[in-house]
């Protein structure tokens, strides 16, 4: 078991930035999730956790020991790759066994034949071969030892990519996109059994990933990352409900948040592509600001007017429980996507007028740069510094 | 190869024409072997004169064989072909896998450069390169050994161009797994690239035994003791000082050379295949 802590970490690929300045640390048993989309630097700063790679500046420490200089065998960790990297001329027993074999076998012990013959090797041998057959029958899979890789099917080779990461124990899992490569439908079952796996072995995981279906379900803490930055670290509910960071809003949830430009008309109301919405904060009139809006913060309501939008219903798609509404609003481009109740809404048609409501409190502002002002409730009304900035 | 097309679904023509091109580029191939064992089985008399047949009216075989075998140390330079050529072998695979690994799969300043090198020792053809190498046989004092047999080939630019592009196509990530499992980088080469590249090593070893069983050029110029000759010098000195016009055993004597070579492909052939398959579905 150990804690990871990442110090100002920097990498370039030929002058290209890939990480700027990444600082995290990840507690003792803690699963943390890396998510963000392709070429973000996060399967880099994975491999440089790993030791993989070597970064440009900064330090990484594992359990209270800086590793920067250590090879990948000797930082305690195991690590699964999204091609599952399984030997192919080997059994699912020898996979499973390299590791073992590499640390607990001499290079003399190691020989084809010879090796067999030095005293004690073949007690460890039995032990190594047992301790595989007790993780191979925990996943599931000791039916499956004596077969090679090219046999398995992808949610097997899966599980045998995992039990060679488990058998030897390491303090630190690394997981590399490690479902990605699997049918929807496997994904699933193995996203639930990759929690398990982590509340069972009550070891620290850090897992990479791009579905933000898998950083949400499996984390304790969700980790974004956007062009080699840590935008923000936090639980997954606050890194949905409470982003610290426009992209961040805009990076997590599907469909994606609503932006809209307004302007601050008075305190506590806002212009907004011709409405006039109410919001949960004093602000100086005529700042400039940006409003983000869940899908599933709006309401159907019965009249226009103050704190409800109106647009003209462009399309509109049923998921079941929930329709999504397309809105053209006048004077903007992109639609509003509004998430109703499915029985709240039963008789919507395309070309409508329709308003919808919203609270304020559902309301995210945004400064123009992208910066989230999130509103202050413990200082008193009329302050002059109305807004708390959150520093990125 | 062109097994998924049924034959009956081509024009009668094209079928004919293709099957007339590869029977023609086969007899011109195969005739000289043909030739050969012809040759290997007939009285003196008969190979000189002007009608050709295949098959002779007297059957001179066993008398031909008997010579070829008994008038020259044959099975000497046979077994000696087969030292030189495994010694080869091994000490190009042993070399060459390791280079080839470097530059695949790790990143070092001048890897560029070092491979251009090889690709310039691919160009290059060997009988360039003889006058130096037995300048520095001599230097070393191993001319006329076994060891001026081998030295020049322990490296083989081909080997290691051909390892290289196997490797290549193995993914970075398994690397990554046997450096995260604790496996060193020499044996990275020989516990997961080797065995996983075994369609190209069994290539490579088939044309490297080819190659070197019948290298005539570079054992001419390196050994002088008969007791050292591999196959092909030796047939050539036994035309010289024995046979004199006397062909029937010296074809006898070159079947007997070629005949190995023939077996061992016929061996590895079904090798060669499940490794090419043994691959495919990795």
């Amino acid at each position: 078991m150990a804690s990871v802590s990442i110090e100002s970490i920097r990498k370039d690929y030929s002058l290209v930035p890939v990480l700027r300045n990444v600082s995290l640390s990840i507690a003792d048993g803690e699963f943390l999730t890396l998510l963000g989309p392709s070429g973000c630097g996060k399967s880099t700063l994975l491999r440089i956790l790993a030791g993989l790679e070597v970064q440009d500046a900064g330090s990484v420490r594992i359990a209270e020991r800086v590793v920067d200089g250590l090879r990948p065998k000797r930082r305690d960790i195991a690590m699964v790759f999204q091609s599952y990297a399984l030997y192919p001329h080997m059994s699912v027993a020898s996979n499973m066994a390299l590791p073992l074999r590499m640390r607990r076998l001499s290079a003399l012990q190691r020989l084809p034949v010879l090796g067999r013959l030095l005293p004690g090797t073949a007690q460890i041998t039995a032990d190594i071969d047992m301790e595989v057959s007790h993780t191979a029958k925990s996943l599931g899979i000791g039916h499956l030892l004596p077969r090679k890789p090219g046999q398995l099917s992808g949610g097997q080779r899966q599980r045998v990519a995992v039990g060679r990461a488990m058998v030897r124990h390491p303090a630190v899992f690394l997981m590399d996109e490690p479902l990605s490569n699997l049918d929807a439908k496997l994904r699933v079952q193995m996203r639930a059994e990759i929690k398990e796996l982590h509340r069972r072995l009550g070891v620290t995981f850090v897992y990479v990933t791009h579905d933000q279906a898998e950083a949400m379900t499996l984390s304790d803490r969700v980790a974004v990352m956007l062009d080699g930055e840590l935008l923000q670290v936090a639980p997954p509910q606050d890194i949905y409900a409470d982003p610290d960071n426009r992209r961040v809003a805009e990076f997590i949830g599907s469909p994606k948040i609503n932006m809209f430009d307004g302007v601050v008309r008075e305190r506590g109301l806002i212009d907004v592509a011709g409405s006039t919405l109410t919001i949960e904060a004093d602000a100086i009139t005529g700042t400039a600001l940006s409003l983000g809006i869940r899908p599933e913060a709006f309401y159907l309501a019965e009249r226009g007017g103050q704190g409800t939008l109106t647009g003209s219903v462009r399309m509109i798609e049923h998921m079941g429980s929930d329709l999504f509404v397309y809105l053209d609003l006048a004077g903007i481009d992109q639609p509003l996507i509004a998430r109703l109740l499915a029985e709240r809404a039963p008789h919507i048609v395309p070309g409508q007028t329709l308003h919808v409501g919203v609270r304020p409190e559902r309301i995210l502002l945004f400064t123009r740069d992208g910066r989230r002002l999130r509103p202050d409730r413990d200082s008193s009304k009329g302050a002059v510094t109305p807004f708390r900035e959150v520093a990125r | 190869m062109n097994a998924g097309i049924s034959p009956s679904r081509l024009p009668l023509s094209v079928a004919l024409l293709r099957h007339a091109v590869l029977l023609t580029t086969g007899t011109l191939i195969l005739l000289p072997f043909v030739w050969m064992l012809s040759l290997s089985i007939k009285p003196p008399g008969e190979i000189f004169r002007a009608s050709f047949s295949f098959w002779p009216d007297k059957l001179y075989a066993v008398e031909n064989y008997t010579k070829a075998l008994s008038e020259t140390p044959l099975l000497r330079y046979m077994g000696n072909g087969v030292l030189v050529c495994t010694m080869i072998l091994l000490s190009q695979i042993l070399v060459c896998a390791p280079c080839a690994y470097a530059l695949a799969k790790l990143r070092f300043p001048g890897r560029g450069l070092l491979f251009g090198l090889v690709l310039v020792g691919l160009l290059l053809p060997h009988q360039v390169l003889a006058l130096p190498l037995f300048a520095l046989g001599h230097q070393l004092g191993i001319l006329d050994t076994y060891a001026a047999l081998i030295f020049p080939y322990i490296v083989s630019p081909f080997g290691i161009f051909l390892f290289r592009q196997f490797f290549k196509t193995i993914p970075d990530d398994l690397v990554h797994a046997a450096r995260l499992d604790g496996v060193s980088e020499l044996a990275i080469v020989w516990r997961i690239m080797l065995p996983m590249a075994l369609p190209a090593v069994i290539a490579f070893s088939i044309f490297s035994l080819v190659s070197h069983w019948n290298d005539l050029f570079w054992p001419l110029i390196a050994v002088r003791d008969q007791s050292l000759m591999p196959p092909s010098l030796g047939i050539m000195a036994f035309k010289n000082e024995e046979a004199g016009n006397d062909y029937g055993p010296l074809m006898a004597a070159s079947t007997l050379v070629v005949l190995p070579l023939v077996i061992a492909f016929l061996a590895a052939q079904k090798w060669f295949v499940e490794g090419m398959t043994g691959g495919a579905v990795k």
